[in-house]
């Protein structure tokens, strides 16, 4: 089973959940943070990292001894990644999306395709946890490729792998949800909270993946993202009160399980939730 | 000349929309800017009266036209993205709108239509104009829809004469972010005091020093943990940046946006209103500095 945490907003304690789930679980899992952006699951898995992975993408080279400057590489780009100024062509490596239309289209055969560093995976574990990340290099914008490399890790036969998403609801956020089995959505009842909450829903019901609700900070704001729940009858899998304790542990990267063991068992109980309704889902041929 | 303060974070929900909310409640002279397209919350705030709305047209899709198709799967061998299905039908999501698959197939059996992928506004508020937008869910470009609204939003502070424009950033370090930070006077970065926030305030620095745009901090929540406020104003300082301010954790600030109020709507006389205040100030004396500064603020 794959399960994704994802919120919408930002903040909403994503990591937070797949964190605790991932170190309350006595199964041996795995645990990816797709989140490539602004990586922060290993603040509180403190994972051995064995393997650091350099993660590239293609980018075209133009060998200017065969270029006859036809302009069909420009024409083709969609991304405005390359074009042709007086005798030279000029690649933008920021914009090039990687389709390899250029270099099919060069009727001289003179683009190859090379390769560019966005960021690395770093791959360890920590007890029964494998752990995963994607790290985006300071000044690369587009992290969906590194988080496709990432979620080539997941080794499908694995009783659970956990993604921690990155927030919002565009091309990043799906690309780390797709092919999910489960997504767990993490919000908090305040109006900002909903309405992140409800651009998250409507993505997840494009790709048609279950999905179930953990209300953080449940006691803060108002309680119209209960009525939302309701309406939209999406499961709500727990509540976690504001408590300083909590975000005091949070403040210094302490899991909760650690602060309030208690706690440790409603996390089993919600990976429990999530597999009944995933199986049922299963059962019923979808 | 028009100054641009962009809101940022780095890390999510550190309190950047409500903090600019209430800056912006605070200038005179200025447009508000909404540049976090993907998960837009201004206007939560802001309640803004739409004035013009405008389709925003981010790129293209492709299409399969199966009257056309001889299946021969030349589009399915180009693909990059696993789009295309066993039957050739094109999965939307996963099409990333690079046209290679039109372009080549020789039936000409996909059509290539540019697609509406977002919208954006110019409205009025009771704090005057804003320029925001709505991207489409599972959209992509948001990049693209950033750079729209922050050129608007120019253009009406041209227009009008005014001398600032506040934008709220999105967070992250990636491409709506990159857009939103480009030829920006300075950058407020809003952190909070824990090993998250701290992780990703490095990072977002790191940003902005590539991008050469000056930039400051401002520790949210400050009192939550004493400990983890000192490491960041002991790396915000190592790495050149000021803080600019410290802001206590207040009920206030969720019971306000429960409002649909900013701070100072609804309590201004708070200690916490008074710190916001001392913020603004600090932000826009620095403002007044690095304009004719070209690197950061050290």
């Amino acid at each position: 089973m794959i399960v994704s945490i994802a919120s919408g907003k930002g903040g909403t304690g994503k990591t937070t959940i797949s964190t605790n789930m991932a170190l309350s679980l006595k199964m041996s899992l795995t645990l990816i943070d797709c989140d490539v952006e602004e990586p922060n699951a290993h603040l509180f898995i403190h994972p051995e990292i064995d393997e650091i992975r350099k993660v590239s993408v293609p980018v075209p080279e133009v060998d200017m001894e065969r270029c006859s400057l036809c302009k069909k590489c420009v024409e083709i780009c969609q991304f405005n990644a390359i074009t042709v100024v007086k005798k030279t062509v000029l690649i933008f490596p920021n914009l090039c999306h990687g389709c390899d239309g250029c270099r099919i289209v060069c009727p001289e055969n003179a683009i190859r395709m090379g390769e560019r560093e966005i960021g690395v995976m770093e791959i360890g574990g920590k007890d029964q946890i494998r752990f995963i990340n994607g790290r985006l290099n300071i000044g690369e914008a587009m992290a969906p490729p590194l988080i496709r490399s990432v979620k080539r890790c997941i080794n499908n036969d694995e009783a659970l792998t956990i993604i921690d998403a990155p927030p919002g609801t565009s091309c990043p956020v799906i690309t780390a949800i797709k092919e999910t089995d489960f997504v767990l959505l993490v919000t908090e009842p305040t109006p900002f909270g909903l309405h992140d909450l409800t651009l998250a829903v409507e993505a997840i019901k494009i790709l048609d993946i279950p999905c179930g609700l953990v209300i953080n900070r449940a006691d803060i704001g108002d309680t119209h993202v209960y009525d939302y729940a309701r309406e939209e009858k999406i499961p709500i899998l727990m509540e976690i009160p504001f408590d300083r304790k909590i975000a005091e542990s949070y403040a210094i990267g302490e899991p909760i399980i650690d602060a309030l063991p208690e706690w440790k068992e409603k996390f089993i109980r919600l990976y429990e939730a999530m597999k009944t309704i995933v199986n049922e889902r299963k059962r019923k041929g979808k | 000349m028009i100054k641009e303060l962009v809101v940022i974070s780095g890390k999510g929900g550190t309190g950047k929309t409500t903090l600019m909310a209430a800056l912006s409640s605070l200038a005179t002279d200025k447009i508000m800017c909404d540049a976090d397209v993907d998960a837009a919350d201004l206007h939560l705030i802001m309640a803004p009266t739409v004035c013009a709305a405008h389709d925003f047209q981010g790129g293209r899709v492709a299409i399969h036209l199966p009257e056309r198709c001889s299946s021969c799967g030349k589009c399915r061998d180009l693909c990059q993205w696993n789009a295309i299905r066993e039957d050739f039908s094109i999965d939307a999501i996963a099409c990333e709108g690079c046209g290679v698959c039109a372009y080549f197939c020789p039936e000409k059996a996909i059509d290539f239509p540019i697609k509406t992928c977002g919208q954006w506004f110019i409205s009025d508020t009771r704090f005057g104009p804003m320029v925001h937008a709505a991207l489409g869910v599972a959209e992509e470009n948001s990049g693209k829809l950033v750079t729209q609204v922050r050129k608007e939003a120019r253009r009406i502070a041209e227009e009008k004469g005014f001398s600032l424009i506040i934008t709220d950033g999105p967070p992250g370090v990636g491409c709506p972010v990159i857009a939103s930070l480009s030829g920006a006077t300075a950058v407020l970065i809003v952190s909070e005091p824990t090993i998250s926030g701290l992780h990703d305030m490095e990072r977002v620095l790191k940003l902005c020093d590539h991008f050469r745009i000056p930039r400051m901090i401002c520790v949210n929540k400050f009192d939550l943990n004493a400990g983890m406020t000192g490491k960041i104003e002991e790396r915000a300082g190592s790495m050149g940046a000021a803080v600019v301010g410290k802001i206590p954790f207040d009920a206030d600030f969720t019971k306000a946006m429960v409002h649909g109020l900013t701070l100072f709507e609804f309590n201004d006389r708070s200690n916490t209103a008074g710190e916001v205040k001392a913020l603004f100030e600090n932000v826009m004396r620095l403002l007044e500095t690095s304009g004719s500064v070209k690197t950061s603020i050290i």
